[in-house]
């Protein structure tokens, strides 16, 4: 160990009545201790001290504040102080925190007053609505851009899109499903069996599956696996400048990023919507046949009868539109990332949180709109 | 912290024959180097040299693949284990992008190492922080701003409080002045001779920036194929009669540098 010196705990002893005497090492381990020794001490009345510290074997920063705040306060009591015995670098020490000492009050908590913050919060909201507004309209006019000339599409990065969010999502989306449908059947049985009803397991797997529960699965399920993926990724290529480099190089973020994400969650969503219908109403049947002595054959047969093929297309209708959801607000939050590796982790969860608030609203207005309409 | 050096003797950084490979890249062959108490010791390099690599296995954060690392006597390998904290007190690292916590603001930034490893009370504690904030010529009004909001010179002098805060006794740069204007560099250059005569610090740094290497350094290793080229004071290394050192002071830069440094 270097310069560790033994017995140093520091001491402020009163000789008498106009000499105090400093010990030990005045530094951050100590100062505590130091600190404590200095509010209990009662200094000798009235009169000039001479502080004697020829012995302070230690001194850094922070003995050297102790220090100098403690002869500025009995200065300010209107006594005379001299200090003798200070070993040269530690008086460089001093000085350099007594030339400072002026800016240490500045450092003082700044209290904004309750005006300041909500003015501050209405108009972060404000300039949110405006760039999401902004966002949205450029989303729009590179959308219908693109949709006039398709050449425009990146290919590429639709098909790398499709396979990552779309073919990849494949077993955990058909495993859920199938669970689901199993659920769903078991619990419906016991309620079933007790009227007889057995068959009408169909009609509760078919109906709830292909309707509501495989297209809010799909979403939820995307949105937690690519609409964060992309809040992410848009966010590093934003702190790590490339989006400026994709600008300055001509060429749209919005063309290169989004559009091929938009499109591949379209065309990605619908088809695992569907994956997940089949899957589903396999694990029902699976319940179905164990459980209530529903054979397969039965099963299909009442499947056929009961369930009508608008509940299938009004599963998959919906698909596209939590798609597009995803993938806006995936790539938005994406681009409201600032600079910090902080904004990153928030604005990923807002995506996510977000992204499954707007697909469950959508959802419940869709089945208001259509009970309305009588189907 | 500063006592009057009890063993002043030891080297405070002992490296002997360290080897490291990243995959098939040899990185350092056999490199070995003894770091005295109270210099400003400089590792040079071009770019891939090993330099950076060479800091960070000092400092613990990676193990070679051979040969031993003594800090303040401690193995290197030993620092990331429990009951060797104490000396993590004991030196601090300026790193190169910084390496502020983004959550943070630069005040509570700097405050990290006192609150960790000390019981002082909140006043002090702020005292010490607005001093070294002042110490390293950051105005007061940019203690309460994240680091995303501080430019990048500002970003480097906040990391440099945030390795002073402890008063170490060995303070290690990471390219302290690379991407800096040469006025601010200047200024580092200074600031950290101003540190080192004032809280009597061993200054290690990575750099190279041939200004800095003249202007502040007492002695400096210049790194190149895995090997120490040459090391020794800038005169002596200047007189050095291997190519690559040869190449790296005498090159266009390296000559305005020298020249610069002789007037």
């Amino acid at each position: 160990m270097i310069g560790k010196p033994q017995n140093s705990e520091p001491h402020v002893l009163i000789m008498n009545d106009s000499v105090i005497r400093c010990e030990g090492a005045w530094t951050i381990p100590y100062l505590t201790m130091l600190n404590e020794v200095l509010t209990k001490i009662q200094w000798p009345a009235g009169g000039g001290l001479v502080w004697d510290v020829v012995n302070i074997r230690a001194m850094d920063t922070g003995g050297a504040v102790v220090l100098h705040r403690t002869l500025t306060q009995l200065r300010h009591e209107g006594r005379q102080i001299s200090v003798e015995g200070l070993r040269p670098e530690f008086e460089e020490l001093l000085q350099v925190v007594s030339s400072n000492w002026s800016q240490v009050s500045g450092l003082k908590a700044s209290q904004e007053s309750y005006r300041q913050r909500l003015e501050r919060w209405g108009t972060r909201q404000a300039q949110q609505a405006v760039t999401t507004l902004e966002f949205l309209g450029e989303c729009a006019v590179t959308v219908i851009e693109s949709l006039k000339r398709p050449s425009l599409i990146r290919r590429q990065a639709l098909i790398h899109s499709l396979e990552e969010d779309g073919f990849r999502a494949l077993p955990i989306t058909g495993l859920l499903a199938f669970l689901l449908g199993f659920v769903i059947a078991y619990q419906g049985a016991e309620q079933l069996r007790q009227f007889g009803a057995n068959i009408f397991v169909v009609d509760l797997v078919g109906i709830s599956l292909l309707r509501e529960i495989s297209p809010l699965i799909v979403a939820i399920l995307i949105a937690g696996r690519s609409g964060s993926a992309y809040a992410a990724q848009i966010g590093a290529m934003k702190v790590t400048e490339e989006l400026d480099a994709v600008r300055t190089l001509g060429l749209s973020p919005m063309q290169l990023l989004v559009v091929p994400r938009v499109c591949a969650l379209m065309i990605a969503v619908p088809l695992l919507t569907v994956y997940a219908d089949v899957l589903g109403v396999m694990g029902g049947s699976v319940i179905a046949a164990s459980q209530l002595n529903v054979s397969v054959t039965e099963f299909i047969s009442r499947f056929e009868e009961a369930v009508a093929i608008r509940h299938f297309f009004i599963g998959i209708g919906k698909a596209p539109f939590f798609a597009i959801i995803i993938a806006l607000v995936g790539c938005y939050q994406g681009f409201q990332i600032r600079g910090s590796v902080d904004d990153v982790g928030r604005r990923t969860t807002m995506s996510v949180v977000q992204s499954i608030f707007l697909v469950i609203v959508f959802d419940a207005f869709c089945s208001i709109v259509l009970s309305w309409w009588d189907i | 912290m500063t006592m009057p050096p009890v063993m002043a003797a030891s080297p405070i950084i002992e490296v002997s024959h360290v080897y490291t490979r990243f995959g098939t890249a040899v990185v350092h062959d056999d490199v070995s180097l003894t770091i005295e108490q109270g210099e400003v010791f400089a590792i040079a390099g071009g770019n891939g040299s090993g330099k950076s690599t060479l800091m960070r296995e000092i400092i613990g954060l990676h193990v070679p693949a051979s040969g031993t690392i003594h800090l303040m006597g401690i193995d290197s390998r030993r620092l990331g284990q429990m009951g060797v904290q104490d000396i993590h007190r004991r030196f601090g690292v300026m790193f190169q992008q910084g390496a502020l916590f983004s959550s943070l603001t630069l005040e509570d930034n700097v405050a990290v190492p006192l609150k960790e490893h000390t019981n002082l009370d909140p006043t002090l504690i702020r005292e010490i922080v607005a001093l070294k904030i002042a110490s390293v010529g950051l105005p007061m009004e940019s203690a309460t701003k994240f680091p995303s909001e501080l430019s990048g010179g500002m970003r480097r002098r906040a990391a440099l409080a945030r390795a002073i805060v402890m008063d170490p006794e060995l303070l290690f740069l990471d390219e302290p002045t690379a991407g800096l204007d040469p006025i601010i560099a200047a200024g580092f250059d200074e600031l950290v001779l101003q540190l080192k005569a004032v809280l009597k610090l061993t200054v290690v740094m990575v750099t190279h920036d041939l200004d800095s290497l003249w202007r502040i350094a007492d002695r400096v290793a210049v790194l190149g194929e895995g090997k120490i080229l040459g090391i020794g004071t800038m005169q002596e290394l200047a007189q050095s009669q291997n190519p690559l050192v040869h190449e790296y002071f005498y090159g266009p830069r390296g000559r305005a540098a020298r020249k610069q440094y002789q007037e």
